[in-house]
């Protein structure tokens, strides 16, 4: 009984069919590919992508140099060097992140106390060189200036989850 | 002894032990801010609360005495919720800035609160605040987070014998301060940033430098004064970062003095990184190979009488052996390790140890220095005579300039050798009485008489017998008594320093020989300086030799007692600076001389052949003196009064010269710099 099926099957090209009819469907249904980078699909605000260290609004860094981003970092990707600084706070006097080893997990936002090393929503950093991908204080800082509005929308977004 | 049952393991202590130290031989680790085993105990903190049975509530188990057939319980509920309790309270007070805090990652209180502490704050009231305490450039305060544990006001007032910190006020109000704000005055005060179990007390060079959980830690020995102190050096690539102490009760329990503390970035300034030779007058910056040849050269055509070597105090035992062989090879006698001017006599060994040893203090009933300030010689040794002497009974009396604040009542008995005597009856009284012989006091040119005086009178008072050598003579730095254990000595012939300097000889090589003034080398003496720093006498020199600080070398040292201890190398040594016994083996090759040692163990093995003490590393024999006869000196000691050799504490030697920390605590604590000049 099972053979006389096959043979049915094959001779009247039902997987054909099915085949065709499945094709025909997609057809006429909305189209799920983007025309990047004209378009762009939406991102959750967990999304972790290029590094941002924020300031408060008063213009101060928020970054105090305490390592535990350094200390977690699975890739090693910081490095961190800190002193006081002339009205005695603690602050870096360097803060690099090596691009080109970052994995983009995300623990260093996670571990940071104070909410200034993020991963902003931007991921379009690619560059020519392995040079352009070593960043330092200043870049993080200049991309946290930039980005400041959609890091702390995404920042609000996330903490009901923290 | 006292059975105490802890946790159902019994344990037997002595009468009147602690019962935390009874948990402790139990293997219970109990949590504590305020106890510390080096001091008295305060039983303010109450974090070591554990139950004994029948007691109706919990007790500080640092401050209740044992007693036969105790059961003590550390780990049930009551005592669990009782130290969450005491840890809430702690916390009340305590800042949220472990972020910023300094002992963040060493913490004991943020260790604790791990264990005991609760997951979030049901404190909603004003929290204190505390306005921090300027106590000087090596001691940073954040008085916000101390938790009045006392620890540091213990410390000052038992173990230092400073009794400048104290507690104002109470309850909630109560401050740890100085009263007047001043810098603490104690040579131990780096002590104080270790015994904190918060971050209130912090080191003040270390600043938000770096994290602990960074540091690549290596055991090392501190050879800026002469008790050998056991360290530990942290560092971060090529960087020293802080030093601390490692505990050993046999020599520096586990204090260290400032100096060899905070000295290290010293290691940084000023350093030779390269080889330089004079050309027409002006040092010009020049290859190994090319320092060598200038070297070959000058001494190929001398004959070996007019060659002569002097090591000095931050020599290490390898590259002094590699000099005297080099020397012996050459067929020089010329060698002399006394480069301070010390006229010690070398004899016997025992003429220039310090045979009681440092925990053969604790045994001593009578003490008497002469011509030594040991508490700015050697800040840790002074703390265990401060620690015999508030055991009791210890009358002490020195001889040297007046006014001495040696942090223990002690006699003054006259500025010059003359004085020595007048200590002789309570000396002679004593079962084990004691003699320290600073090695300043032999800076002088009757210093052999004072040796011979200073022994005659322990011959005399009976501190010299069988069982109990009461001769001490008190180095100044870590690398002077491996030299002398050596006998890196005037040999058959040979001359000693001042014939040396007096034109005695053509060609000198200097290893880490700073201790006379370069102003004494006559003019045409070809110089050859082997060391790290750019002192004063790296300038007057024709060849420098780039060597290795203590840090940056596996080396080994020899302390006042006579122990040889090994240091680890930490760092690398800058620029082209290599070890430098390895630079005089190298130097030996290009000559012809090759000396017969090419790596770190076979040198040690020749170590161990040239004097016994490298065979026993770590260990020191305490004898008695077995022969009561005197150093050959004859004549009696001019009445000069004594000349303290370390002048400002925090400068005493090329490390601490070359720091900027050092600088700041000079200018805090020291005389004015035109009295500090040498």
């Amino acid at each position: 009984m099972a053979a006389l099926d096959r043979v049915a099957r094959s001779l009247l090209l039902s997987e054909l069919v099915s085949g065709m009819a499945l094709t025909l469907k997609y057809f006429f249904k909305k189209k799920v590919t983007l025309n990047y980078p004209f378009e762009r699909g939406p991102l959750g605000p967990r999304f972790k992508g290029e590094h941002a260290l924020r300031r408060y609004p008063n213009g101060e860094e928020r970054c105090i140099a305490c390592k535990l981003c350094e200390a977690v970092c699975p890739a090693q990707a910081i490095t961190i060097e800190a002193e006081p600084r002339e009205d005695g706070s603690r602050r870096t006097t360097r803060y690099d992140i090596d691009m080109t080893k970052c994995i983009y997990c995300g623990l260093c936002e996670e571990a940071c106390p104070v909410d200034a090393i993020v991963e902003g929503p931007n991921m379009e950093f690619a560059a020519e060189t392995r040079e352009e991908l070593i960043y330092n204080k200043e870049k993080l800082l200049d991309n946290g200036d930039r980005w400041e509005p959609m890091l702390a929308e995404r920042l609000r977004l996330d903490a009901p989850y923290r | 002894m006292a059975k105490v049952t802890v946790d159902g393991i019994e344990v037997e202590v002595p009468n009147g032990a602690s019962v935390l130290q009874a948990c402790e031989a139990a293997g219970k680790e109990i949590p504590r801010f305020c106890y510390h085993e080096r001091l008295s105990v305060a039983g303010n903190c109450r974090m070591c609360l554990v139950e004994v049975e029948k007691a109706p509530k919990p007790v500080a188990s640092c401050a209740f005495p044992v007693a036969d057939g105790m059961k003590v319980f550390t780990d049930t509920p009551v005592v669990r919720n009782a130290r969450r309790g005491v840890m809430e309270f702690l916390l009340i007070n305590h800042p949220l800035d472990c972020p910023i805090c300094d002992q963040g990652g060493e913490c004991d209180l943020q260790d604790q609160a791990y264990a005991y502490g609760h997951d979030s704050s049901r404190y909603g009231e004003a929290k204190r605040a505390v306005k921090d305490k300027d106590i000087g450039p090596l001691v940073k305060t954040v008085m916000t987070r101390c938790i009045q544990c006392t620890r540091c006001v213990r410390f000052a007032a038992e173990v230092a014998g400073t009794p400048e910190l104290g507690g104002t006020n109470r309850g909630e109000n109560m401050e740890i301060g100085t009263y007047v704000e001043k810098a603490l005055t104690s040579e131990l005060s780096g002590n104080l940033i270790d015994i904190c179990p918060v971050g209130a007390l912090t080191s003040r060079p270390y600043a938000f430098v770096s994290r602990p959980w960074e540091l690549k830690k290596t055991d090392s020995i501190d050879v800026l004064d002469a008790v050998g102190a056991n360290i530990r050096v942290d560092s971060r690539g090529p960087e020293v970062l802080r030093i601390i102490p490692r505990v050993n009760e046999a020599v520096n329990e586990e204090w260290m003095a400032d100096r060899g503390r905070f000295s290290f970035d010293g290691l940084k300034r000023r350093r030779l990184d390269r080889p330089w030779v004079r050309k027409d007058g002006k040092m010009v910056a020049a290859t190994w190979p090319e320092a060598f040849a200038a070297i070959a050269h000058r001494l190929a055509g001398l004959p070996a009488e007019r060659i002569g070597a002097v090591a000095g105090a931050l020599a290490d035992a390898e590259s002094v052996l590699a000099l005297k062989d080099l020397m012996a090879a050459y067929g020089s006698t010329n060698l002399d390790c006394r480069d301070d001017g010390a006229t010690i006599d070398a004899s016997r060994p025992d003429y220039w140890r310090f045979n009681s040893t440092i925990a053969g203090i604790e045994d001593a009933d009578a003490l008497i220095i002469i011509g030594s300030d040991v508490r700015r010689e050697a800040p840790v040794l002074n703390a265990r005579i401060r620690k015999r002497w508030t055991a009791g009974k210890f009358p002490v009396a020195y001889v040297g300039p007046r006014g001495l604040d040696l942090t223990y009542p002690a006699t003054h008995l006259g500025d010059g050798p003359a004085a020595m005597g007048a200590f002789a009856e309570t000396l002679k009284a004593a079962q084990k009485p004691m003699i320290i012989l600073g090695r300043g006091a032999l800076q002088r040119p009757d210093g052999a008489v004072v040796l011979a005086a200073a022994w005659k009178l322990a011959a005399d008072v009976g501190a010299l017998t069988p069982d109990w050598h009461g001769f001490n003579l008190l180095h100044l730095f870590g690398g002077q008594v491996g030299a002398l254990e050596l006998g890196f000595l005037p040999g058959q012939g040979g001359k000693d320093l001042a014939a040396m300097l007096d034109g005695g000889v053509d060609a000198l090589w200097l290893l880490n020989a700073d201790g006379f003034g370069p102003a004494r080398i006559p003019t045409g003496t070809f110089v050859v300086y082997q060391g790290h720093h750019g002192d004063a006498m790296a300038a007057r020199a024709d060849v420098i030799l780039p060597g290795a600080a203590y840090t940056e070398k596996d080396a080994t040292w020899v302390n006042t007692e006579g122990r040889a201890q090994r240091g680890r190398l930490a760092i690398h040594p800058p620029g082209e600076a290599k070890e430098d016994w390895r630079i005089i083996r190298a130097f030996s090759e290009g000559v012809g001389k090759t000396l017969p040692y090419n790596d770190t163990a076979a040198i040690r093995a020749r170590l161990a052949e040239a004097s016994p003490v490298f065979a026993r590393i770590g260990e020191v024999a305490r004898d008695g003196c077995a022969d009561v006869a005197g150093p050959a000196a004859t004549g009696a000691p001019t009445d000069a009064p004594f000349v303290l050799p370390i002048p400002v504490y925090h400068q005493a030697d090329v490390i601490s010269r070359a720091s900027d920390t050092m600088a700041k605590c000079a200018e805090v604590y020291g005389p004015p710099p035109a009295l500090a000049a040498e």
